[in-house]
């Protein structure tokens, strides 16, 4: 089965998005249904831009199995204080650095809450943030 | 999902084509095809036929012409008693000192043409019908247009989440090929059997459009005859003056379309963006996929850079034939399309009538599992090339070349790197038998020789 694991570099712009690009280019060698791809696209995309802006570095998992898809995306930190206000849309804590660049407009969190099929979060501030997301194929 | 469609014969039916005689077998086409469906073997290039899309950036980028678009000679109009010809509005901007269309529609005439009919024509009623589908229409946004047909098939084979945004309305050669000969045979009061439609091409994908029609089970055009083929006459003929001559004329909206942005401007979008040149068309589609769009409505893409006037088969410079076109545009009739019955139910009478089907050529074969166990093959192979993607193996990435290995179309020692190091191992395995044997010519007892 396939599994594999992309670091997340903090702050790099110029990288972010290349690993849920490479993520969907195995998905499309794989011929996962193009609904389901482009959902588990959106979501890997969310999740690596956030390890980019707001954490201090971590990695992105993309493990597919019969039956399910899952991408998992932890950090090293900083760890979010309120997930409840954190999963609200609009709320974001960008910088305005940020905001100028396209994002930080607080819909990353929700977006892949609901696109995935399923969606957990766990966060521990001062340690760091744990998503997991799976997808029925 | 994953199950492939059989192929069918016709789907592979190419227009571009390699001329062997003049391959060197470098890597200048393997490098820049966008389907990775070229790979040099015995010192030649070859096509994956069912991989190639018939875009011609082979053939633009080939620095030994050894890559050639096959279209219909002029001669193919001597097969119908009455023949039409359909010039591309890229033809207008073709002829240097000549900004009118009026010239160039004459000269056609003296080809040996008995009518002509402008495809910037089929583009108003084309434009039209779409305009009215998406305002009518709750369709999936944005709207891609389907008036490239290399564009159409990279969304096939690259893009199929996207198939369904596509416009089904036929292109501008088709509405005008079709409408060309209901006129003609209403008008002249001849059977349809005896008129034949030809398009004066600016690219090969056209050509394989008409061979293998996309959205449609046969093509209203009838021959296919390359820009190339035709410009040296018409110069000529231009050079001479020319006879009035009396047709129903496109405006400046339909002449448009050859330009970028000619399309999503006449469609009237609101939201509209074109792209030119396939490798961007590529990375927007992708951006399309992801849903990175606020509110896109429509989306013109177009293989060439500079739209169909930078298509293979044009003699003049894409930038220069813009710059030509745009006071073309300027002399021809300004007023908004005049309306006539052919306009009348367009987006029924020009609707595809062949649903777009995805091409899986890119894909895993087999079950689930077997395309898991295929993918993981290839990760393997792949994390032992040297992820230079030079090309010298003959397939444009190593990925490609991990891909081959998988699908036993290539061997590991393909790569030149690995062969390197497998020639140095055995060369070192050599001079170590060499040197361990009763036979070696070393004195026995003697061990500053090893080392």
């Amino acid at each position: 089965m396939i599994k594999e694991t992309y670091p997340v570099r903090a702050g790099d712009m110029t990288a972010a998005g290349d690993v849920s690009a490479r993520i969907k280019r195995q998905m499309k060698q794989l011929g996962i249904d193009a609904a389901v791809m482009r959902r588990v696209s959106v979501c890997t995309y969310e999740a690596e831009i956030n390890l980019v802006i707001h954490s201090l570095g971590g990695e992105i998992t993309f493990e597919i199995a019969p039956g399910k898809i899952l991408v998992r995306a932890t950090d090293v930190g900083p760890g979010i204080a309120d997930i409840e206000k954190a999963m609200t849309e609009g709320f974001s804590t960008a910088s305005n650095e940020v905001r100028n660049m396209g994002f930080g407009a607080g819909m990353g969190l929700p977006n892949m809450k609901r696109n995935a099929d399923a969606f957990f979060i766990t966060s521990q501030p001062g340690a760091g943030t744990d998503i997991r997301m799976e997808f029925g194929i | 999902m994953g199950v492939k469609p059989l192929p069918d014969k016709e789907i592979y039916y190419h227009s571009v084509r390699l001329d062997a005689s003049k391959c060197m077998g470098c890597t200048i086409c393997l490098k820049h095809c966008p389907t990775e469906a070229i790979r040099i073997r015995n010192n030649r290039a070859m096509i994956l036929s069912e991989r190639c899309i018939d875009c011609g950036e082979c053939i633009k980028v080939c620095t030994h012409h050894a890559k050639i678009a096959v279209t219909d000679p002029l001669d193919v109009i001597k097969r119908t008693r009455y023949a039409i010809a359909l010039p591309a509005p890229t033809l207008y901007a073709q002829f240097q000192g000549v900004h009118q269309a009026t010239a160039i529609i004459a000269a056609l005439f003296r080809l040996g043409f008995d009518d002509v009919f402008e495809v910037a024509r089929g583009a108003e009623v084309v434009s039209y019908a779409i305009s009215k589908m998406l305002i009518t229409q709750d369709r999936k946004r944005p709207v891609i247009s389907s008036a490239c047909p290399a564009i159409v098939r990279m969304i096939q084979i690259n893009f199929p989440s996207l198939i369904d945004n596509i416009i089904d309305i036929l292109s501008p050669m088709e509405a005008a090929a079709k409408i060309a000969k209901e006129e003609f045979a209403r008008k002249r009061g001849v059977p349809m059997e005896e008129i034949g439609a030809y398009f004066i091409t600016p690219c090969a994908a056209k050509m394989t459009a008409v061979r293998a029609p996309i959205g449609q089970e046969k093509s209203y055009v009838d021959g296919v005859i390359s820009i190339l083929d035709v410009y040296t006459a018409m110069s000529a003929f231009l050079k001479e003056g020319f006879e009035p001559f009396e047709i129903e004329r496109a405006s400046a909206v339909g002449i448009g379309w050859a330009a970028p942005g000619g399309e999503a401007v006449a469609v009237g979008s609101r939201n509209a963006l074109c792209v030119d040149g396939i490798d961007n068309v590529m990375r927007v589609l992708e951006q399309i996929e992801d849903d990175r769009f606020d509110r896109l409505d429509y989306f013109e893409g177009l293989a060439c850079v500079n739209g169909c006037l930078g298509g293979p088969l044009t003699v003049e410079n894409g930038y220069v034939a813009k710059n030509r076109l745009s006071r073309v545009i300027k002399r021809a009739d300004q007023k908004t399309v005049r309306r006539s019955d052919i306009f009348e139910n367009a987006q029924e009478t020009l609707r595809m009538t062949v649903p777009i089907q995805p091409n899986n050529v890119l894909q895993l074969e087999g079950t689930l599992v077997e395309r898991l166990k295929k993918a993981e093959q290839i990760e393997e192979v792949l994390s032992t090339l040297p992820g230079i993607d030079c090309g010298s193996c003959g397939s444009p990435t190593c990925r490609a070349l991990a891909w081959d290995i998988v699908h036993g179309n290539a061997s590991e020692m393909n790569c030149i790197h690995k062969l390197n190091a497998r020639i140095s191992a055995l060369a070192a395995q050599m001079i170590e038998l060499e040197q361990s044997t009763r036979f070696s010519n070393h004195q026995e007892g003697d061990t500053t020789q090893k080392e």
